[in-house]
């Protein structure tokens, strides 16, 4: 086990885990595990070591949202959202100045990046803007009304999506980063949802202002293909499978109890959680075959924009957020009323709520769509199996 | 003066490239992206283009660089075998 994995574990298991209930109770944000990840330099770990960072890659993040969700899902997806936005910059900087600075700063300080991509009026399509940079001798100012802002008021920067320009068409975008002294939020949804309660995604009025320097210097449409789909898909995917395997846990334990009581006798929730265990072991094969796809694609030059990586990427994202659901159910089945229960060492009443954000709060709808449009350019697959 | 080839490809792209504002005024290495070509409209500018010319592009071919302009769609097609009869 690396050393982040292990402090990771290491906050997972004695802090984040002490508040979830309290979080999700209050849907208040997880300040202790995230106080914990900064603490143990785990913010600014996928900054390259030329830039003062750790140096590490996507897997290390997949594996440390795994381990997260284990223990409090709102943490992981806190974790998680926050290293896509650096995953961006990471990739897209360039030899940007302000960018290449921005990082150094996002290492020695281990900053929270927050995201605000999606826009109202644009009915949930995250690659169409309406709101758009207006320019004026090197600086910005920008307006976006943003329906969610995951943590936006915990956050150090913010990363922002608009038009190029005035003129651009909606699909014409760019990302920028935005550190919080550039921007102001004005409060106006809160987040009072079922579940992953202690993301904190409220709605704003965001006006932001910076130096044109702090656009990432590459389309968003590329930024987007490239690194925030795929890696998001696959950090979800891994707190998801967090969840899951969280609740199966719980479900094994309530199973053994039960088969200690009577010595000779397979429980009934025994084949259930045979079942279950398949699902789990089919859920962890797809996020590893995808991180595999996904770490050979980034190393070739048009390679991560590939049709069939796209397609890979959101069958993961459809594929996790059902399993996640379907392990979940059936743990509390196995369980019963001890699973049923707030308050058993079995409930599971919190990993349900949290595991049904998951085709939610990025449209599993829209991505089928996506897929179906990606379909008609899909080629066959003739890459040998092994 | 634009090649045949690449009046051949203004013609798809406007019936397939659902642009706000039209093709004719692009310059042939305008950027296309940057001009309103959406991802779901580039899927909908392959099929139009496969069909105009009875090819298929290749997997390799299918990024977004491809269909960055009127050019690189040229060359693309120049590239697996469909002839520019002033070339």
């Amino acid at each position: 086990m690396s050393p982040w994995l292990a402090a990771a574990r290491a906050v997972g298991a004695e802090i984040a885990a002490r508040h979830a209930d309290d979080v999700d109770l209050r849907a208040r944000f997880p300040a202790e595990a995230v106080t914990g990840l900064r603490d143990r330099q785990l913010l600014g770990l996928l900054v390259p070591s030329t830039e003062g960072g750790a140096g590490a890659g996507i897997a290390d993040v997949v594996s440390i949202c795994h381990e997260l969700g284990r223990y409090c899902a709102s943490t992981a997806m806190v974790y998680a959202m926050h290293q896509i936005q650096v995953a961006c910059i990471v990739r897209h900087a360039g030899h940007n100045p302000w960018q290449r600075a921005f990082l150094r700063r996002l290492a020695d300080g281990q900053l929270l990046l927050a995201s605000a991509t999606s826009e109202a009026g644009a009915a949930g399509d995250v690659r169409s803007s309406i709101c758009a940079l207006d320019e004026k001798r090197g600086r910005f100012t920008l307006v976006k009304q943003a329906p969610v802002i995951s943590y936006g008021e915990e956050s150090d920067a913010i990363l922002v999506t608009a038009r190029r320009t005035a003129q651009s068409p909606p699909s014409d975008q760019v990302i920028v980063v935005v550190p919080r002294s550039g921007v102001e939020l004005q409060p106006q949804e809160t987040w009072n949802t079922l579940g992953m309660r202690g993301t904190c995604s409220r709605g704003y009025r965001l006006t932001a202002e910076g130096e044109m320097s702090q656009v990432i210097p590459v389309p968003y449409a590329d930024v987007s293909a490239q690194t925030m789909l795929p890696v998001s898909h696959l950090v979800w995917g891994a707190l998801w499978l967090g969840i899951a395997t969280d609740a199966l846990g719980r479900a094994r334990a309530f199973v053994r109890a039960e088969a200690k009581k009577r010595p000779g006798e397979t429980p009934l929730g025994a084949a259930r959680l045979a079942v279950a265990v398949n699902e789990l072991q089919t859920m962890k094969s797809n996020l590893l075959a995808c991180l595999r796809l996904y770490e050979a694609a980034i190393g070739s030059v048009d390679g991560p924009s590939a049709i069939s990586l796209a397609v890979a990427m959101n069958n993961l994202k459809l594929g996790s957020s059902q399993s996640v659901v379907k392990i979940v159910g059936e743990a509390m089945l196995i369980c019963g009323l001890a699973g049923y229960r707030n308050d058993s060492p079995f409930s599971l009443g919190r990993h349900l709520r949290d595991a049904h954000s998951a085709a939610v709060m990025v449209s599993n709808d829209r991505i089928s769509a996506n897929n179906a449009t990606l379909a008609l350019a899909l080629r066959d697959d003739l890459e040998p199996l092994a | 003066m634009s090649s045949p080839l690449k009046v051949r490809i203004r013609t798809v792209l406007k019936n397939a490239g659902s642009l706000q504002n039209g093709v004719d005024a692009l310059p042939d290495d305008a950027d296309l992206h940057a001009a309103g070509l959406t991802s779901h409209a580039t899927v909908s500018l392959m099929l139009a283009l496969e069909e105009m010319f009875d090819i298929e592009f290749p997997d390799r071919l299918l990024g977004r660089l491809t269909f960055s302009s009127i050019d690189a769609i040229a060359r693309a097609l120049i590239e697996i075998g469909v002839q520019d009869e002033a070339a």
